[in-house]
């Protein structure tokens, strides 16, 4: 009788070790599929946030490359009506083929700059010359940087959006432990010169 | 803050296009095993078995047919819709600014340049369309773009660039195919009712009355007519019930949320809350009917085209939010 006890006592324990041991194993297991899932899907959102930032920056280089092809047109145009302004043309070349050249963000940043500025004097100069401002050619090519002036302007914008999104998406709680994993690190945003700044806001209220 | 609401919208957007799709098939299925069960039992005189499988075949049909038409309304609903409001698209050379600001605007959103058309009308309006943002679409009429400086209209079309950004133009796009099928059919069926109750003398007009010639070939024509009506009369009542579900469904489509992210998108992508305020004061101050909008598309625009909609249809848009209320939120914006 105390024996038969004994031995059903040992059965229940063993069953108890048993219901106890198996359940654990398999909650790790699901656990660590389960958070390997979710790191694989912040990790792709991460990728996923930091491609769209490339493409920002992809998209304010078409528009760049897009000035510099317009203003040889532009300079040809307002030569054959303002011979005497050879110096703002020639300011406005010099600066083109300066940011052609341009090596580097900082320095490219800085060539977009004088750009700018070439540009804004020689459209200021346009308005002495009344049959250069009636030339069909020039209103098409002056639309024309006007609009690139803006897409310029709404791609940075675009860009510093993407990284802030992006940098903001680094930090938050669980996506840094991903990202210090993987090695993910914030982007540099697309800083425009005090002066720079308030032109472009200026930007699309300017008629030239 | 934004980014996650046009993030959650996104989301909304799409599940909602997928439950829409998935209702309109149950629906259309539903309908179809009705109307056979009703049609087989009316015939055989009697209600069994064999009627009821008759009737699932039947459903199983439509639904295969109501899947098609989901396809084709997918792929195929933006030229619908476009063809519908008489839009034309811009020509190259055309119009170099308006091609301008939508290119500007397509960057400020990081969205693919969408297609341009023109609506030939004087009224002012716009609207957006298209399955997903790769394949956007935007239509203003030639009246909107001529009243309108560079940076209205620059705000119109960054607040159509909302829509597409945030997938709202899959939602309205299907509503407006889907739910225009539906509609359509309730307007057939209740006057076909109307008429068939008139030719079938259940309601007698003196002009049936009048004319005993028409008496002995009465008699055999009631018999179909009969059945006929109540075939139409089993539709009609499931219609009718589902039809304030649909209006509620349009409702959600134009719900003032909708309309409010799509401005605060405009103004995300341009920076300059007053180029849409213009706009929309111009758009306010503008009574003119567009006489292409019609209730399967009035949801699609900017502003309801349709501004002096009476009775029923007047309950069902009334969610449109009023410009008034929509440029004080713009204002506030504004520092």
């Amino acid at each position: 009788m105390l024996a038969m006890y004994s031995s059903q006592l040992l059965f229940a324990q063993e069953q108890a070790a048993k219901v106890q041991e198996v359940p654990w194993m398999w909650i790790s297991i699901i656990a660590g599929v389960v958070i390997l899932l979710i790191g694989i899907a912040i990790y792709n959102g991460l990728v996923n946030g930091r491609v769209e930032t490339q493409n920002a920056w992809a998209q304010i280089d078409v528009q760049l490359k897009r000035r510099h092809d317009l203003i040889p047109n532009l300079v040809e145009t307002v030569k054959g009506y303002a011979k005497h302004e050879a110096g703002t043309l020639e300011k406005v070349i010099q600066a083109r083929n300066a940011a052609v050249g341009a090596q580097g963000i900082n320095n490219q940043i800085a060539a977009e700059n004088q750009l700018s500025g070439a540009l804004r004097q020689l459209f200021a100069l346009s308005e002495a010359y009344p049959d250069l401002k009636a030339n069909t050619n020039f209103l098409s090519l002056q639309e024309e940087l006007k609009s690139t002036e803006n897409r310029i302007g709404f791609s940075r914008q675009h860009y510093n959006d993407s990284v802030g999104k992006y940098n903001a998406s680094l930090m938050r709680f669980p996506n840094n432990l991903v990202a210090g994993f993987t090695g993910f690190t914030p982007v540099g945003f697309y800083e425009v010169a005090p002066e720079e700044a308030a032109a472009v806001n200026q930007a699309p209220k300017v008629s030239f | 803050m934004a980014m996650t609401t046009f993030r959650d919208q996104i989301s909304a957007n799409r599940w909602a296009s997928f439950w829409l799709v998935v209702g309109f098939i149950v629906f259309v299925a539903f309908v179809a095993v009705v109307l056979a069960i009703t049609v087989v039992s009316l015939s055989t005189g009697q209600a069994t078995w064999n009627e009821v499988r008759t009737g699932t075949i039947a459903g199983i049909i439509a639904a295969v047919i109501a899947f098609f038409l989901t396809l084709l309304a997918y792929f195929g609903g933006d030229s619908l819709v476009l063809g519908v409001s008489g839009a034309h698209p811009l020509r190259e050379g055309e119009d170099p600014e308006l091609y301008h600001v939508v290119e500007e605007m397509a960057i400020a959103a990081g969205i693919p340049m969408p297609k341009i058309y023109l609506i030939d009308d004087t009224a002012l309006n716009a609207f957006a369309t298209g399955r997903d943002p790769a394949h956007g679409i935007v239509a203003i009429t030639t009246g909107l773009r001529e009243r309108l400086n560079r940076d209205e209209l620059q705000g119109v079309l960054a607040h159509e660039m909302g829509h597409i950004r945030n997938y709202d133009i899959r939602l309205m796009l299907l509503l407006a195919v889907l739910i225009g099928v539906i509609v359509m059919l309730s307007d057939f069926f209740w006057r076909a009712i109307r008429t068939g109750a008139h030719w079938g003398g259940t309601s007698r007009s003196p002009r049936y009355e009048s004319s005993n010639s028409n008496s002995n070939s009465r008699g055999s024509r009631n018999d179909g007519a009969a059945l006929l009506i109540a075939i139409l009369i089993v539709l009609s009542f499931i219609l009718s019930i589902i039809a304030p579900i649909l209006a509620q469904i349009i409702q959600l489509a134009v719900s003032r949320k909708r309309e409010y992210l799509a401005d605060a998108s405009a103004v995300e992508f341009t920076r300059n809350p007053a180029g849409l305020i213009g706009a929309l004061r111009k758009l306010n101050n503008d009574q003119e009917i567009l006489e292409s909008a019609n209730r399967g598309t009035a949801h699609l625009y900017i502003v309801n085209p349709i501004k002096r909609f009476s009775g029923l249809s007047n309950s069902m848009f009334s969610s449109h939010p009023p410009i008034e209320d929509r440029i004080r939120a713009l204002e506030s914006l504004q520092h």
